[in-house]
Order: structure tokens, then C-alpha cells, then sequence
């Protein structure tokens, strides 16, 4: 997975989780969680739908990754080197 | 027309899912209503065949109001139909039972003169309020009964003088006087007929299923017609009328409940190891949240102390025989709903957590049905997930209890004499004085607590 596609892939997530949030404009530092208003289910359905487009395994150890759109694509895109 | 919520004292028919002669059984979603909170889906409460469907799609009525009425089934009568009487006859209204007025009216007092009348104009006389003695039914009932029945007195529009297409946000005054089976109506909508341009064969011009299929030529050049269906509120309308809805409600349970307020703290040092370990195993899609194991401890606590769940009705407490836990779901945009997961208590884990997904999902996005709106017994907020640490909530009546969790956070503990640093979740108890006392609320959480401590049991 490429940085853009993992990017991509990050927001088509979120935007799925949260219909008709804007995606576009999220700063790639932001946390995810407070910006989109993610509650535990939601972020449970965005690791599910990340797992299912990166044919990745995620555990629970690696959520921590997960907190940004910048922390999400790196740990994606490492996935994808190993 | 059921209470579909606490404080709902009206709602308008945005579709009809059956027609006269379909059989249904009980638990049938036959309709949807749209309600100052959201549409919802409602269940029938009864098994039987459909005889009439009394409110037409776009009308708004009163709570208790007759949406349609269910004649039982056959199998069920001993005697053949035509030997029974009107009264005995009746059918169930679909109306929520009040406690005060039984679902089956009593018999009434029916001459043969008006029942061959009735006949003549196609009535069911158990559909209609009777004026006479002992509420028996008079000639005047039955032609103002036929009256209502009759489409509007307006000429009916034809394809020369199509009417001009009604917002969908605003069915005119006029919306559904003109008798469309509901099949038709929605298969107008489907095809994008316009059902002023359509010529009705039914019974007093009504335009049934088979009429918009032969218009569908014409109604393809005619004016879109989803206008023909009323729409669920805007956005922003639903927003406010579900704010006048809370309001409502929340001051009334502040103005008739004195409530009282205990609050502990449960150590989840276990509920996270043993989620920890069991998620590992799991893929994604069969993970736990810890608020699955939250609303079971709360489900099976309020089992142990039963006291809690249940209702305060008529100036007593009227315990519940199962536990109906109704889960807060704040919405996207505001707003909250607080469907229940049924008999929570009894369910598996995962089965839980997935009632939970899913209940969410569709407070938010899809459409909930009425009995999830109106059976639960006891009610759970989780406000962890927006980082408070704990939280006093305001009882949804007629329930009596209310039970809080907090963010699940490291704490200095003293364990043993050492401080070390643990996972705790602040767990509170909002509940109705009248029902019960501190101590009971107090050992309600001392039960949440220790329950808490043996995940591999919940």
C-alpha cells in the first residue's frame, strides 16, 4: 500500500463510519477520535473496514497507531513493506 | 396510534407495509411512523388478518387513535364466522393497551337494523364509537363513520388537470384524502407515477395496485411522483423537534421523580485482561468493547436486584419480568434515543455486543422499531467514550432506575497496602426514591461491582 492509497483508504474508512463527515479538510495530526466524534463501537468499525481494505491483521496493540491520519497511513504502509 | 416513547402524544403514518387481507403475525413491522424523535418501525401487536387500515399515509393522529384493525385468526374460532356476532367479533384495535381501557372494548348493544346497515356501507361496527346508550352504535354514527370513509368532496383530478406536485416535506392539507391503497401508493413512488393523473377502480374510486400499473406510460411524463409519499422530517426540523421532545420529557422526570444518587468505583483490572486476552483471538468483527461487558454486569445486576427494573405506575412499583436494558445512543448532530436490547440479561456476550452494534447503528442511520422504543425496563448511559469520568443521569420515566459509567481510566489503588495503578470506571446509580431507598441503589452497585470482577461469568 502506497502512502496515497493508504491515505485514501483512511478517510474512505471514516466516511463510512461517520456518513457525511467531511474528510477532506482533517488535519493529519488530528485525533482522530475527538475530531469525528468516535465512540468505541465506531472505532471498532473503522479498524474493521481498515483490516478489510489492507488484507491486514490488526490487533488491539496496534490502535495506538491509529490515532491520527499521519500515524494510521505509516502504520499501514509499514504493514505493507513487511 | 402506540406511545412510542414517554412523552409522544402524536405521529403521522409515513407508510403502510400491509394491506386489507394480509395475514401477519405478531411482531410484524406493519407501518412506519415518523414521531417528533425519529421514524420507527411498528410491530404489530397481534396475530390475524389485516381488515382495515383506518389512517392513510401523511396523516398525523393522536396517540390511541385506531391505525387498522386485526381480526384474529380463523383457527382460533371455534364457531364459524358468519354465527358470531358484531361484538363478539371485535377485533383488536392497534392501539397500546392503557392500563385503564382493556385492548378489547366490551360487547356492546348492536340492533339487527344497524347491523344490516353497517353491512350496506361496508363498516366494521367494532371500528366505530358508538353515541347511543351504553355506548351503543346509532344510525348517525354509522352515516358519519361512512362520511369519513368517502374520499374528499373536491371533484377528483383527473389526467386532464394534474394537480401540482406537493413538497414532500409538507403534504398538503389535502395529502391521502384521496383513497390509494398503500401497494399503489408505493408502487407510484417506484414508478414515478403521479397518482393525481390516475383513474381509481377500487371502491369509491380508490386507486388500487393494478390502476398505477396501467397509468405507468402516462406517469412517466408526468411530474416525478415521490411527491405522492410524505417524507420524514429535514434535519433540521427533526433536530428541533427532538429537542422539544427531550425537553419535555426530561422535565417532566425531574419534576415528578425524586431522585436520589449513589455512585462507586469498580476496579477493571480483570474485564481488561480478560477482554485483552480474549480479543487476540478474535478477528476483528468478533472483538468485545468493554461497554458489552458494562451492559451485561448492568443487565444481570438489575436481575439480582429487581427492585430497580420495572415501573412506576399508578402510584406503585410494578417490577418487570425480564430485564429490557435501554442503552443512551447520542446521535450524530445531537439528539438521543435510548432503545433497549431485550432481555439483556439472558444473552451471550456476543450476542449482546452485536444486539448492541446494531441497535446503534440504526438509532443512528436506519430506523428503529417500536417495541425496542418502548419496552425497555431499566436504562444505561455510557459516557466513557467522551472522556467524562462519571455521570448523574435523569431517570427516563415511567422506569425508576438509571445507571451511569464513566471513562474506564488508570487510577492510583491501594492494593494490599501498595499503591499500584489500575484500570476503574466510576459507576453511578440515578434512581426513583418513591420505588426504592439509598440502600437498595447502594447494593445495586456493590452487585455491578463484584460482578465486574469475574468477566468469564457475564
Amino acid at each position: 500500500m502506497t502512502p496515497a492509497q493508504a491515505e485514501i483508504a483512511v478517510k474512505e474508512a471514516l466516511r463510512q463510519v461517520t456518513p457525511g463527515a467531511d474528510t477532506g479538510s482533517v488535519a493529519a495530526d488530528a485525533d482522530l477520535r475527538d475530531t469525528f466524534e468516535l465512540d468505541s463501537l465506531d472505532f471498532l468499525r473503522f479498524v474493521e473496514i481498515l483490516s478489510e481494505r489492507s488484507g491486514e491483521r490488526i490487533d488491539e496493540d496496534d490502535y495506538p497507531q491509529l490515532v491520527t491520519v499521519a500515524s494510521a497511513v505509516k502504520f499501514l504502509t509499514g504493514r505493507a513493506r513487511r | 396510534m402506540p406511545v412510542l416513547g414517554a412523552d409522544m402524544d402524536e405521529g403521522t403514518v409515513l407508510e403502510w407495509l400491509v394491506k386489507p387481507g394480509d395475514e401477519v403475525r405478531k411482531g410484524d413491522v406493519i407501518a412506519v411512523i415518523d414521531t417528533e424523535k425519529s421514524a420507527i418501525e411498528v410491530e404489530s401487536f397481534a396475530a390475524g388478518t389485516i381488515k382495515q387500515l383506518a389512517v392513510s399515509v401523511g396523516e398525523t393522529v393522536p396517540v390511541g387513535t385506531v391505525l387498522a384493525i386485526i381480526a384474529e385468526p380463523a383457527g382460533e374460532r371455534a364457531e364459524p364466522a358468519p354465527a358470531a356476532t358484531a361484538a363478539e367479533r371485535m377485533p383488536r384495535e392497534l392501539a397500546r393497551p392503557e392500563p385503564s381501557t382493556p385492548a378489547v372494548p366490551a360487547p356492546r348493544p348492536v340492533s339487527p337494523v344497524i347491523r344490516h346497515r353497517a353491512r350496506e356501507l361496508g363498516i366494521d361496527l367494532a371500528t366505530i364509537g358508538g353515541t347511543g346508550p351504553a355506548g351503543s352504535v346509532t344510525g348517525e354514527d354509522l352515516e358519519h363513520a361512512a362520511a369519513r370513509l368517502r374520499p374528499a368532496a373536491a371533484p377528483l383530478p383527473t389526467a386532464a388537470s394534474p394537480r401540482p406536485a406537493r413538497s414532500p416535506q409538507k403534504p398538503g392539507p389535502g395529502a391521502g384524502r384521496r383513497r390509494v391503497t398503500p401497494l399503489a401508493r408505493r408502487l407510484a413512488a417506484e414508478l414515478g407515477v403521479d397518482l393525481a393523473a390516475v383513474a381509481g377502480t377500487g371502491p369509491a374510486g380508490a386507486i388500487r395496485e393494478a390502476d398505477v400499473r396501467l397509468a405507468e406510460p402516462a406517469g412517466k411524463r408526468a411530474a416525478p411522483a415521490a411527491a405522492a409519499a410524505p417524507a420524514a422530517r429535514s434535519a433540521a426540523e427533526r433536530n428541533q423537534s427532538m429537542r422539544q421532545a427531550i425537553a419535555r420529557l426530561m422535565a417532566r422526570s425531574k419534576r415528578e421523580i425524586p431522585h436520589y444518587y449513589v455512585s462507586n468505583t469498580a476496579d477493571m483490572t480483570r474485564v481488561m485482561s480478560w477482554l485483552y486476552d480474549r480479543n487476540r483471538e478474535l478477528e476483528v468483527s468478533q472483538r468485545l468493547v468493554p461497554a458489552a461487558l458494562l451492559l451485561k454486569a448492568a443487565a444481570l445486576a438489575a436481575r439480582q436486584v429487581p427492585q430497580l427494573n420495572g415501573y412506576w405506575e399508578d402510584d406503585a412499583f410494578r417490577p418487570a419480568e425480564a430485564v429490557h436494558l435501554g442503552v443512551a445512543v447520542s446521535l450524530r448532530g445531537g439528539g438521543l434515543l435510548t432503545p433497549a436490547i431485550h432481555d439483556a440479561a439472558g444473552l451471550q456476550l456476543g450476542e449482546l455486543m452485536s444486539r448492541m452494534r446494531d441497535l446503534v447503528t440504526r438509532a443512528r442511520s436506519g430506523r428503529l422499531r417500536s417495541s425496542e422504543l418502548t419496552d425497555g425496563t431499566i436504562t444505561v448511559t455510557n459516557l466513557g467514550d467522551r472522556g467524562v469520568e462519571s455521570v448523574y443521569g435523569v431517570i427516563y420515566p415511567p422506569q425508576v432506575a438509571l445507571v451511569g459509567f464513566g471513562r474506564i481510566i488508570e487510577r492510583p489503588v491501594v492494593v494490599g497496602g501498595l499503591v499500584g495503578a489500575r484500570p476503574v470506571v466510576a459507576t453511578t446509580l440515578a434512581a426513583d426514591h418513591r420505588a426504592t431507598d439509598g440502600y437498595t441503589g447502594s447494593r445495586y452497585l456493590s452487585v455491578l461491582g463484584d460482578l465486574l470482577q469475574r468477566p468469564e461469568e457475564l
